[in-house]
């Protein structure tokens, strides 16, 4: 095999990680840091069993986490199916929630490139604001870089004004070095966020993955002066597990990543789990958890 | 609400104190045989909070008469208990103390960061777990000492004195007590005037396992008990950690007496970063290597020798990740960096860097805030150091790393080599065979590869050239604490 353009010593990777866990993140800080990780969720329903009702319901929670805390932020996005973009673009018009929609034959991306195009189109032309696409894992492994790039950027074109998350399937990719690549190629390609994974196959989100990624993000920075955004996805359901991915960007990336345009949680459990630990600062005790409603 | 996120955002992490409570007592005096007594003379030393500059506690100041009384109390109980009993039995005592850290880990962990100033998440997660590891290693060895020399009959030496260093207060003591008690020995422990607190504690916990009484004597006090203790006509064998001026002091007091000992010194480790190296994985261990204690770490990484392609872009890395590290109360969970250890180190420390900006080199400190009270150093990186410059030569033992570059291998091995220490070395390649053709190169008693400051008890530590005498850890270890004779 030839030598990663970029080593990564994956062992190196995890101690780097338990640091960031050992941090104690107590009082204001908790409380700025639950509030911060609330604006960044990307709220998602990934089913085959999604109906129109459900996305309804889960636009609602968006706009108003929780009603006993009126004053709570909204998320950043709901991020659904292409075809239920337009049931979500109508009830979040003008909420400030953005809409967000996978593509590309997601999660597989095992389809022609011509459809998956297409599919961006039809979601951008719902009212998809953000659009999730999954790499061309089997022409990465093949080693044929130009056509996944290639991809991106033609995926990037279908979607004009919408951002583009480019998602690298990092479960798929067996080695930090090849993370690295692919985000190194996705940035390269025109990514305003690189995301970790579908969640649809285990692992997804890892601290050591999205650390690898953030290191990328960062050198981009330092190489173009463009600053590309983060989305870690699936696996991510406590607050204390949030609370230890905006210490990581915090100490990788610094506080310019810290705000929703260019960091992003993609997770569905880890909304009531925020929401559970907010009152809890806020009354002194725990709620139950069927006090949080569950949609 | 906006103000909450700006304050995450940007602001300093909130105060996380451990909390455990701690006793403390007013003054503490000498433990020999078994029961704490006043010194002799009667004289006592203050000890401080390098954190705060506020006064902890005092200890008794260990005379002549009272090493005379805690080395009599060690002989005693060697030749009426200690030897006498199976190695079975001395194995159990081993246990139940490793067990008793253990348990009062929390307890230790804030003594040590009160009385040394570092970070309570190295006392928490290396001092005391290390510390309870090396009884627990050695307590295995305690029935085997008669197999672990091949064809060789093996006895103890006696009663060893044993004077350590307060850089790392709980673990030297567990790195001295442990192998000398499972071979057979007593013993007599003086740890450093600055810093007897978890020495103290360990007296109490010693008599908690029900130790048989003088086995294990810990007297306090400076220099001159230390000297008594290393000179006493009843010490069967000498163990130091320490500086390497006061290891050349106890060689040349020792010289002719046939005493034995073992030193374990000072050094000036490099690390050799090439450029196929994991860089982001290599910054963190520079790190690890040099921050690690604020520096005061014998085999600290403080001399840095960096590829020249990759020279810009690794320094780069580096001082961003060192504008990360959080300096401050060493009881808060998120500090890296505490107070510097005493006044006179801190002393030492700032004329190093005092001499350097008179030589005109370019010395780049972190930007954090530096607390009011109480003794600190910025973590501090001295860029194109010359190979003449005393930052380079000599063992600063602080937050200070010195950094230059190189082209070849053997330039690197070569400048790596250029010390009078030999303690321990990093080599930092994604190249397997490169690994050990340059680390077999580097003469150092510890070889790092894309690693530092690793500790495990089954591995030996030790030093080089005028890094020291003798192996600490793993079967080595066991060496520095037996006589070994052929099988009659």
């Amino acid at each position: 095999m030839e030598r990663a353009a970029y080593p990564i010593d994956s062992v190196g990777v995890a101690e780097r990680t338990k640091r960031f866990q050992a941090r104690s993140i107590k009082a204001e800080s908790k409380a700025g840091g639950l509030l911060l990780a609330l604006t960044m969720l990307d709220l998602t329903t990934l089913e085959g069993a999604d109906t129109p009702g459900k996305v309804r319901q889960l636009c609602g929670k968006a706009m108003t986490p929780d009603p006993a805390d009126p004053g709570l932020p909204r998320v950043a996005a709901v991020c659904v199916y292409p075809s239920m973009v337009r049931t979500a673009a109508r009830m979040l018009a003008g909420s400030g929630v953005g809409v967000a929609s996978v593509a590309t034959a997601f999660p597989s991306g095992q389809s022609r490139l011509k459809e998956k195009v297409e599919e961006v189109r039809f979601c951008v032309e719902e009212g998809a604001g953000e659009i999730d696409m999954v790499i061309n894992r089997g022409a990465f492994h093949a080693g044929e870089m130009e056509r996944v790039a290639e991809e991106i950027r033609l995926v990037k074109a279908a979607c004009g004004e919408a951002h583009l998350k480019v998602i690298l399937e990092t479960g798929e990719l067996g080695s930090l070095e090849r993370v690295r690549e692919a985000s190194d190629l996705a940035m390269e390609a025109g990514a305003d966020f690189i995301k970790t994974s579908t969640g649809k196959i285990s692992p997804a989100a890892t601290l050591e993955v999205t650390l690898v990624m953030l290191e990328a993000i960062r050198d981009h920075y330092w190489r173009t002066g463009r600053r590309i955004g983060m989305k870690p996805a699936g696996g991510i359901r406590t607050a204390k597990q949030a609370l230890h991915y905006l210490v990581m960007v915090r100490e990788v990336l610094g506080p310019e990543w810290l705000c929703p345009e260019l960091f992003r949680f993609g997770a569905s459990s880890l909304m009531n789990d925020i929401l559970m630990q907010l009152r809890k600062m806020r009354t002194g005790c725990y709620s139950h958890p069927d006090d949080l409603s569950k949609e | 609400m906006k103000e909450a996120i700006e304050v995450f955002k940007t602001g300093v992490y909130a105060p996380a104190p451990e909390r455990t409570p701690v006793h403390v007592a007013a003054r503490y005096g000498l433990f020999i045989d078994g029961a704490f007594h006043e010194a002799e003379a009667g004289g006592s030393r203050p000890v401080e909070n390098p954190a705060t500059g506020e006064r902890l506690t005092e200890t008794a100041e260990a005379g002549e008469a009272d090493v005379d009384k805690a080395v009599g109390a060690a002989r005693r109980a060697f030749e009426k208990r200690w030897s006498r009993l199976p190695g079975k039995e001395r194995g159990k005592y081993l246990y139940r103390l490793a067990r008793l850290i253990q348990e009062r880990s929390r307890e230790l962990a804030v003594l040590e960061s009160l009385d040394t100033g570092k970070p309570i998440r190295e006392s928490r997660d290396v001092d005391v777990p290390l510390a309870a590891a090396h009884f627990f290693y050695y307590a295995g060895w305690a029935d085997k000492i008669g197999h672990a020399f091949a064809g060789r009959a093996v006895r103890p030496y006696g009663v060893a004195g044993q004077v350590i260093p307060w850089n790392f207060p709980l673990l030297m003591a567990a790195w001295k007590m442990a192998p000398a008690l499972a071979c057979g020995n007593t013993l007599v422990l003086k740890p450093a005037e600055f810093t007897p607190l978890t020495a103290m504690a360990l007296a109490g916990l010693v008599q908690e396992a029900g130790f048989p009484e003088g086995v294990i004597n810990i007297i306090t006090g400076g220099g001159e008990a230390g000297a008594a203790l290393v000179g006493h006509p009843g010490v069967d064998k000498v163990a130091f950690t320490g500086s390497t001026a006061v290891g050349k002091a106890i060689q040349r007091g020792l010289a002719g007496t046939g005493k034995p000992y073992t030193l374990e010194l000072g050094g000036k480790a490099a690390h050799l970063i090439f450029e196929d190296a994991a860089l982001d994985e290599a910054v963190e261990g520079v790190v690890n290597g040099i921050f690690f204690n604020q520096g005061h770490v014998c085999c600290a990484g403080s001399r840095l020798l960096v590829q020249e392609g990759i020279y810009p872009d690794f320094m780069r890395r580096l001082e961003h990740r060192i504008g990360t590290l959080v300096m401050g109360d060493p009881l808060d969970k998120n500090t890296d960096i505490g107070a510097i250890n005493n006044a006179p180190q801190m002393e030492r420390i700032s004329c190093y860097l005092a001499e350097a900006r008179e030589q005109g080199l370019d010395v780049w400190q972190g930007g954090q805030a530096v607390p009011e009270r109480g003794y600190w150093c910025r973590p501090t990186v001295v860029r194109d150091a010359p190979m003449s410059a005393r930052i380079v030569r000599e063992e600063v033992f602080g937050p200070v790393l010195a950094v230059q570059t190189f082209r070849t291998a053997e330039e690197a091995v070569e400048k790596a080599n250029n010390t009078r220490y030999g303690l321990s070395g990093g080599v930092w390649t994604d190249k397997g065979s490169r690994i050990f053709k340059v680390g077999s190169a580097i003469r150092a008693g510890v070889l790092w590869a894309n690693t530092f400051n690793k500790f495990d008890p089954t591995a030996p530590f030790g030093g080089f050239k005028e890094s020291g005498i003798g192996r600490e850890g793993g079967w080595h270890g066991l060496q520095c604490w037996v006589r070994t004779s052929a099988k009659g």
